[in-house]
């Protein structure tokens, strides 16, 4: 529903200033309220709170942060109703324009016109965008009918367009093996599905019930060389590569389609983080934060797909439920907690979030690896912790708990995370 | 071996009749989780429909996966409809249960010409009885009505 408080009842100062109403946003307005913070306003630049959500209208959120799985436009609106009985003041239509070292938030809508907000503290909380064609550079013509999986999702799921008749989808994200499906079942022909890597980057129920159920062909270790047609995509190339990843011409082929789409990666939306002056991290494209997901710059805090990419809503709403409580705990007086230790990744780890984390605290970390390991992998944190898991896949975040029991013992103030073949460790 | 024994255990209706010569062997089938994100490789022993065993589950919901996706497997349908009044021009939707399988296109298909009118709130009903189902499908999403009073 569209909630924009006027101007009469928006403060001029609030606790906690959020900016973005996707499900990060909204898990830091609830952590924010239970510690404490008295005012918290809630930005978002769509008429409806739930960011992305609202489009993923598919079933698989929720498992764990409400016990049974649900669609995106459900998990949003749960979570929108919470926000709403803790008082939040949520603005939609409304852009945030800058926000300032010292934490003065410039906010534009077509309701309160311009305004400024002095927050003690802000919560970055904008998701992340697509990698479009322009960030691979395929070569070609530049006809209509390329966009985005996910642009193609919003046409489908809340304007009511179909994107074309015949299409070609690059890249096996989720997104682009859930376009697969939910194109195929709106009529349009699903011709193939092409990975660059020799193993699928979306998750495997996607590729069981987005592309084997519907007989759609998922084409691995296979890429899109070429896009021809004059004002419309006529048809692409397409190539398999070798294993350093090029593509051998001699064995190309052509597709013709009229669409299509590219689901080739997320990378976090930190303008904002950027031109304030936050610290990014190049391995993931977000800001560095500390173990309670404050940035580098005192009182902004970031959670979500804008410090990393996530493979699950879920996690998302975790982390972000983890800034808003020390943005709340901030805001109202309490101690920063001492962020002693560094995390870094180490032997098949692609990043870690947090970047520091607090020897008294208890965090959840988050990594990617950056290759497979198809059995059993230990996860080891410095010479400290160790824990066993079933497999790993660059497609699946890892998270690994760690408390302060852990690490009592610890006397550095650096620590490797590595994922390794058991086999390897044993040796 | 030990699967044969079992075999007959579990499916005595069978062994009474004394036909266990028109029964098929114990065949292993491979299918993957969709309970979850973690996508378990399940692995099935059954004879036709009878299913001996399930394998390579994390969870009591993988069991429970392997055992349907075997005899009957079902998949939940999300879509859209047309909605009149409201933010967007279409209503997200979807079944109130996981429907067959085989007819998941058809329960999209038929809802191609359902129309709504803004507001409507999430779990109102759209269609009852999908496709013969008895299962229903509902509105996922709160919709105002907007636009000039």
């Amino acid at each position: 529903m569209p909630i924009t408080p006027d101007r009469r009842h928006l403060q001029s100062r609030y606790d906690v200033v959020i900016v973005g109403a996707g499900p990060a946003g909204m898990a830091a307005a609830l952590g924010a309220r239970e510690r404490g913070a008295e005012h918290v306003l809630l930005v978002d630049r769509e008429t409806d709170p739930g960011g992305i959500l609202l489009q993923c209208i598919h079933s698989g959120f929720g498992l764990h942060a409400f016990g049974e799985e649900v669609t995106g436009p459900e998990y949003a609106g749960r979570f929108l109703e919470q926000v709403l009985e803790q008082d939040v003041d949520v603005l939609t239509d409304a852009y945030v324009m800058d926000v300032t070292a010292d934490r003065r938030v410039k906010l534009m809508s077509p309701r309160v016109g311009v305004h400024t907000v002095d927050a003690a503290t802000v919560v970055l909380a904008m998701g992340a965008r697509e990698r479009t064609r322009e960030a691979i550079r395929i070569p070609g013509d530049r006809p209509s009918g390329v966009m985005t999986a996910g642009f193609a999702q919003q046409l489908v799921n809340l304007e009511g367009y179909l994107p074309g008749r015949r299409a070609v989808i690059l890249g096996s994200g989720d997104i682009g093996l859930i376009m697969a499906r939910r194109l195929a079942l709106e009529g349009v022909e699903v011709v193939g599905v092409f990975e660059l890597l020799p193993q699928p980057s979306g998750l495997t129920r996607n590729v069981v019930q987005c592309l084997d159920d519907l007989d759609i062909p998922l084409h691995l270790s296979t890429t899109v060389i070429r896009i021809h047609g004059r004002d419309r995509v006529e048809r692409v190339t397409v190539a398999p590569v070798d294993d350093d990843r090029r593509p051998i011409p001699e064995k190309a082929w052509d597709v013709d389609c009229d669409t299509l789409l590219l689901s080739i990666g997320l990378i976090p939306d930190a303008e904002l983080a950027r031109s304030l002056g936050a610290q990014l991290d190049p391995l993931t494209g977000g800001p560095v934060v500390s173990g309670t997901m404050e940035t580098t710059l005192p009182g902004v805090f970031a959670a979500g797909n804008v410090v990393h990419v996530n493979d699950l809503a879920d996690w998302v709403s975790r982390e972000a439920q983890v800034a808003g409580e020390a943005a709340g705990a901030l805001a109202t007086g309490a101690r920063r907690p001492d962020q002693d230790i560094r995390l870094i990744p180490g032997e098949n780890v692609a990043y870690v979030v947090p970047h520091t984390i607090a020897s008294d605290g208890t965090h959840t970390l988050s990594f990617r690896v950056r290759r497979p390991i198809h059995g059993p992998t230990v996860l080891r944190l410095g010479e400290i912790h160790r824990r066993k898991v079933r497999a790993v896949v660059p497609a699946e975040m890892v998270t690994m708990k760690v408390s302060p029991r852990i690490l009592e013992g610890f006397r550095g103030d650096v620590l490797r995370v590595d994922a390794i073949a058991a086999e390897e460790v044993a040796r | 071996m030990t699967d044969r024994t079992a075999t007959r255990d579990d499916g005595s209706d069978r062994a009474d009749r004394g036909d266990r010569d028109d029964r098929g062997e114990v065949e292993t089938h491979v299918y993957l989780c969709t309970g979850c994100p973690l996508g378990c490789r399940l692995e099935v022993d059954a004879v036709d429909d009878d299913v001996l065993e399930v394998r390579g589950f994390a969870c009591r919901r993988g069991e429970r996966y392997g055992r349907q996706e075997h005899v009957d497997p079902r998949r939940p349908v999300a879509t859209t409809v047309w909605i009149e009044g409201a933010v967007d021009r279409r209503a997200p939707v979807r079944t109130a249960e996981p429907v067959p399988r085989d007819l998941v296109r058809d329960v999209v298909a038929s809802l191609r010409g359902v129309r709504l009118e803004a507001p409507v709130r999430r779990g109102d009903l759209v269609v009852a009885d999908v496709c013969d189902t008895g299962i229903d499908v509902i509105v996922t999403r709160d919709l105002e009505r907007i636009g000039r009073p």
